[in-house]
């Protein structure tokens, strides 16, 4: 059942040694048809039974999707044909909270992805994502007693209507992008995070994202609320089976930090290369508050995401840490934003990019202080690393400071991993491969540390499957 | 088992300018020894060449070592028959520890002469390197920090001899690691070139400007390079000689030579 068919296995084999590239026959629910039309919206907001505003808000963003023309500036989005997509597919019935509860097919895959056991070893919480739906979602049992939500997202609207209104798309409109538009018209599954005032929650909650079938397009929305003086860390893992075919991973993730409070937001993305992964991060941090990005990209066939801070009130810091790993047929266009509306507002964004093997990776950066954010400070790095003389980045920063009372720093680098630098490694007995990979995770390094132990290891080796047979 | 380094006749270019002129050398387990000469003769390309690195070309001669022809072999290979190379100006390594650095690289050649080999468990190597880092007085904190990153140039001569205490090579190339180090610096790293030399009867060929590390070693041969040949071997008398002298004379007579 879980393992591939041979006609699978033939399209899988020759694509690549992208370990997550298996994929399982999974009877879904409900599965849409492709292309998007107001009748699967309308369809979905019934399937999920949901109140009359959510389907007139789902509506009037299709209109905007319409509307709006495609970007035309970053990535070349013209591969992606809108028609050919499913919008919803409907795994199961219902999120449950037992692993033992999960259809088999679907348990399988997040079995061989390693979520059970990291919600046993080291998590506070887990959730997982299979095609248009959480099939899974658990918390431990004190945080529950302590207030704290952790739910799917569409589990929240009905749980918590309230709450959930006063916060949903607050922050990112459907009118922000077009990719956003479309996320709100077709949105579906994704965590709703509520941590109660001064609760520190010190485990992370991990969601883990799974793109099963071909031709899909995933819609998650996050939403996380962190009341006054609390904390928590949210981490979530993204991979695909391998198509021929392209899918397309839009998703819209929302983040209120309150006064005194800290979130951390770390992805390990690492979707196959058929996915055009087009995704608006963004967070509110008010008084005193702190948002924490940590964005690790690998995989996709096309990333656009630059995650942003919306810095609120006096005192707010916003730190973005992020890792793009570009290789062949690959464009990773990411990088972060950060917008000081307040006085004495920080942020620090610090970028490492990759590119080998014709890869192209390119930093996208929008600092902007308003008039009267006096006393604010920025510091902005971006340090590229060439693999080799195919391979590109681009650096593109834009400051627009309207306050003269700040202190802003930006610093660039661009670097080629070097003869005499590999001669020297080979020298001491490590092959052109295993001294390339470690100058790599060496590069990376700063930024890895900053992961939990566990998802560190996870990223070291996954850099060392992207630089497998990297070197002719 | 005594090991042996054989170069005959080795002609090296280097950007289409030819800089070894045919070096024939034989290093034996158990020996010392020493190049001089002055500035442009070839001595460090002689390392570089034997060690492999890609832009030495070799348009004549061979290099064997205990008869394996080495220069169809990467550097990687190279090293784990057992060569070592010192550099005169180690490279930065930022983001990979000292210690996880030696930890891969012990593992390579371990693995590369037994497939069955096992990799050195982290707790365990750490031991291997405090002796290693404390056998030329280097503070233990060296091994957690990154490879020659933000190390002075002494520092970065003692972490090479540290490298080449843990990974036991055969035969060691030692291009100028004395350049740099003050007395107390050159002292403690000529004795633990010597007590590789002891211990493991590692064979060794330093290359250097000066006599001064040599009053701490007891080198077998010495050898003068000028203009892309040996042009004199012989015993340490000939380090002596030279510091009195200079090599004008040396020079001199290979030019009534040619």
């Amino acid at each position: 059942m879980a393992a591939p068919t041979k006609n699978q296995e033939k399209v899988l084999n020759p694509l690549s040694d992208y370990k997550y590239g298996f994929n399982v026959e999974s009877k879904s629910v409900f599965k849409s048809g492709k292309g998007l039309t107001e009748e699967i919206v309308r369809k979905i907001s019934e399937y999920k039974q949901e109140p009359e505003w959510m389907l007139e808000f789902r509506l009037n963003a299709l209109k905007i999707f319409n509307e709006k023309p495609m970007p035309q500036w970053g990535a070349d989005l013209n591969g992606i044909d809108f028609d050919n997509i499913h919008y919803y597919v409907k795994p199961s019935d219902r999120p449950v909270r037992d692993w033992d509860d999960v259809p088999d097919e679907i348990k399988e895959t997040f079995e061989r992805l390693g979520v059970p056991e990291a919600e046993r070893k080291f998590l506070a919480g887990s959730g997982a994502q299979f095609e248009s739906e959480m099939v899974y979602h658990n918390l431990q049992e004190d945080l529950a007693k302590k207030g704290v939500i952790f739910d799917g997202i569409d589990e929240a609207l009905k749980n918590h209507p309230e709450l959930f209104k006063e916060y949903f798309a607050t922050v990112v409109p459907p009118a922000d992008n077009k990719f956003a538009a479309l996320n709100s018209a077709v949105w579906s599954g994704g965590s709703f995070i509520y941590v109660p005032k001064g609760v520190h929650i010190e485990l992370p909650l991990q969601a883990y994202f799974r793109i099963n079938a071909e031709n899909m397009g995933q819609f998650e929305r996050t939403l996380i609320i962190a009341d006054e003086g609390s904390s928590v860390h949210y981490v979530e893992g993204c991979t695909a089976p391998t198509y021929s075919s392209d899918s397309l991973h839009s998703a819209v993730v929302e983040i209120i930090v309150k006064p005194g409070a800290r979130v951390q937001y770390t992805t390990i993305q690492n979707w196959s290369n058929n996915v055009y992964n087009l995704v608006t991060k963004r967070a509110k941090a008010f008084k005193d508050a702190e948002m924490f990005w940590l964005d690790c990209n690998l995989g996709s066939k096309v990333t656009m995401k630059y995650p942003c801070v919306l810095l609120m009130e006096p005192g707010a810091k916003a730190e973005i840490q992020s890792i793009a790993f570009a290789g062949k047929n690959q464009h990773q266009d990411a990088g972060a934003k950060v917008i000081h509306l307040a006085p004495n507002t920080t942020s620090t964004i610090n970028s490492k990019s990759i590119s080998k093997a014709g890869g192209r990776s390119s930093y996208r950066g929008l600092v902007k202080v308003a008039h009267n954010a006096k006393g604010s400070k920025s510091k902005v790095v971006c340090d590229a690393l060439l693999l080799d003389a195919d391979s590109r980045s681009d650096t593109y920063p834009t400051m627009n400071i309207m306050e003269d009372d700040v202190t802003i720093e930006h610093e660039a680098t661009v670097s080629k991993i070097g003869e005499e630098q590999m001669f020297y490694l080979m020298s001491r007995g490590l092959s052109e491969q295993e001294a390339a990979t470690m100058i790599v995770n060496g590069f990376i390094d700063p930024i890895v540390k900053m992961l939990p132990m566990e998802y560190a290891i996870e990223m070291n080796r996954l850099i060392e499957m992207e630089m497998e047979g990297s070197i002719g | 088992m005594e090991h042996i380094l054989e170069i005959k006749n080795l002609h090296v270019t280097v950007e289409d300018q030819q800089i070894l002129k045919g070096v024939d050398l034989t290093i034996k387990s158990g020996e010392i020894h020493a190049i001089m000469g002055p500035n442009g003769s070839g001595k460090s390309t002689l390392c570089y060449a034997l060690m492999g690195h890609p832009n030495y070309e070799i348009t004549d001669g061979t290099v064997t070592f205990d008869g394996v022809d080495v220069l169809e072999l990467d550097p990687d290979k190279r090293a784990h028959l057992g060569m070592f190379l010192g550099f005169q100006y180690p490279r930065e390594v930022p983001g990979v520890t000292f210690g996880n650095f030696m930890r891969h690289s012990v593992n390579a050649i371990n693995k590369a002469n037994d497939a069955e080999s096992k990799p050195i468990p982290p707790g365990v190597f750490y031991k291997t390197m405090l002796e290693g880092v404390e056998g030329v007085k280097m503070d233990k904190s060296f091994i957690a920090r990154a490879l020659n990153d933000g190390f002075s140039g002494g520092e970065k001569k003692r972490a090479e001899i540290v490298q080449m205490r843990v990974m036991k090579p055969k035969i060691a190339m030692l291009d100028e690691i004395d350049s740099g180090l003050d007395i107390d610096a050159l002292k403690i790293v000529a004795k633990a070139i010597q007590d590789a030399h002891e211990e493991q009867g590692m064979g060794v060929l330093l290359i250097t400007h000066y006599q001064r590390i040599l009053d701490y070693m007891t080198p077998h041969f010495i050898h003068i390079m000028v203009n892309g040949k040996i042009v004199k071997s012989g015993d340490r008398e000939l380090a002596g000689i030279l510091e009195r002298e200079g090599y004008e004379q040396f020079i001199e007579s290979k030019s009534t030579v040619a």
